[in-house]
């Protein structure tokens, strides 16, 4: 688990993982050496792993995004890894989450309009393997969505 | 915005890091360091690069469950909307959430320590609000995120 001074720099650090060395040492009150020594150790035990851009799809012309909740045949023994592997192949598709609960497999879509969703659903979705049922939750607007841990 | 090739490119090795060096990036795409710059300013300017975001392990920091909640209010009409997202946005735990069309009105990512941590969050901050109708939660068991449509 973590300590004050390391909680203190990954929560400044998540909020803006631009700042630089220098600046993180300012706002958490500490010098740089320090915080470059925290943020090695916070690398090396695998607590951060990168850095990733978030891509706003919706500036690239794809206003259309689809969450889809999939029950799946599990009388089919690899189901699970026969729809998963199926699934990455599709261009559209941002996100693949599996659940315990009433839902099996949830993947994000986008689409560029309500054409081309049709499209990628008929020919990309709704032939993948094991489909026992679907439903679709289309996002109206994201409310908040910055996925930060509440450290 | 379109993208040519190399803006393609560009985005698939920021998504991969974010945090390389210009100069390694444009290496790696056949440009200068100073072009590369200049496509990065640009997608950033476009809104299409809308930010940049630490991958943190979140069961080593004691995260041990995420579940996605699906909340239909009993009540509706504008205020309880925006009451509604309002109040829930401003719980630590909820991670994001969407107004959706469909089964639900909302959906909720909550992360959580444990499956005790998640009810409480749950029976103390959500069930509690005003307007909360029927709640159906799923626990994450795997997630993948993929480059999309580059």
């Amino acid at each position: 688990m973590l300590d004050d001074e390391s909680r203190a720099i990954l929560r400044q650090y998540q909020s803006n993982p631009a700042l630089t060395v220098p600046e993180l040492a300012h706002l958490v009150r500490m010098t740089p050496a320090r915080v470059t020594r925290r943020l090695d150790r916070l690398i090396e035990d695998g607590i951060i792993q990168g850095q990733t851009v978030e891509i706003d799809w919706t500036a690239l012309g794809y206003t259309v995004h689809v969450a889809l909740r999939f029950t799946l045949d599990k009388t089919v023994p690899r189901a699970f890894d026969e729809f998963i592997v199926a699934a990455r192949q599709v261009r559209e598709v941002l996100e693949i989450q599996t659940f315990l609960g009433q839902v099996d497999v949830r993947l994000l879509l986008i689409a560029r309009d309500l054409a081309d969703y049709q499209r990628v659903y008929r020919d990309d979705i709704l032939t993948l393997p094991h489909i026992a049922d679907i439903e679709a939750l289309m996002t109206l607007s994201r409310v908040k969505g910055d996925v930060a841990l509440p450290l | 915005m379109t993208l040519d090739e190399k803006d393609r490119a560009l985005l698939r090795l920021l998504q991969i890091d974010a945090a390389q060096p210009t100069g390694r990036l444009g290496d790696k795409l056949g440009l200068s360091q100073p072009a590369t710059w200049r496509r990065i300013k640009r997608l950033q300017d476009a809104g299409v690069i809308a930010g940049r975001r630490l991958i943190l392990d979140a069961e080593k920091l004691g995260f041990g469950v995420t579940v996605f909640l699906g909340v239909k209010l009993a009540t509706k009409g504008r205020v309880s909307l925006e009451d509604f997202e309002r109040a829930v946005s401003a719980i630590a735990e909820v991670q994001s959430v969407e107004h959706v069309l469909g089964l639900y009105d909302y959906r909720l990512r909550v992360v959580a320590r444990d499956l005790a941590d998640f009810e409480r969050v749950l029976r103390r901050r959500i069930m509690t609000m005003r307007g909360v109708g029927n709640v159906e939660a799923n626990i994450m068991l795997s997630e993948e995120k993929l480059a999309g449509p580059l």
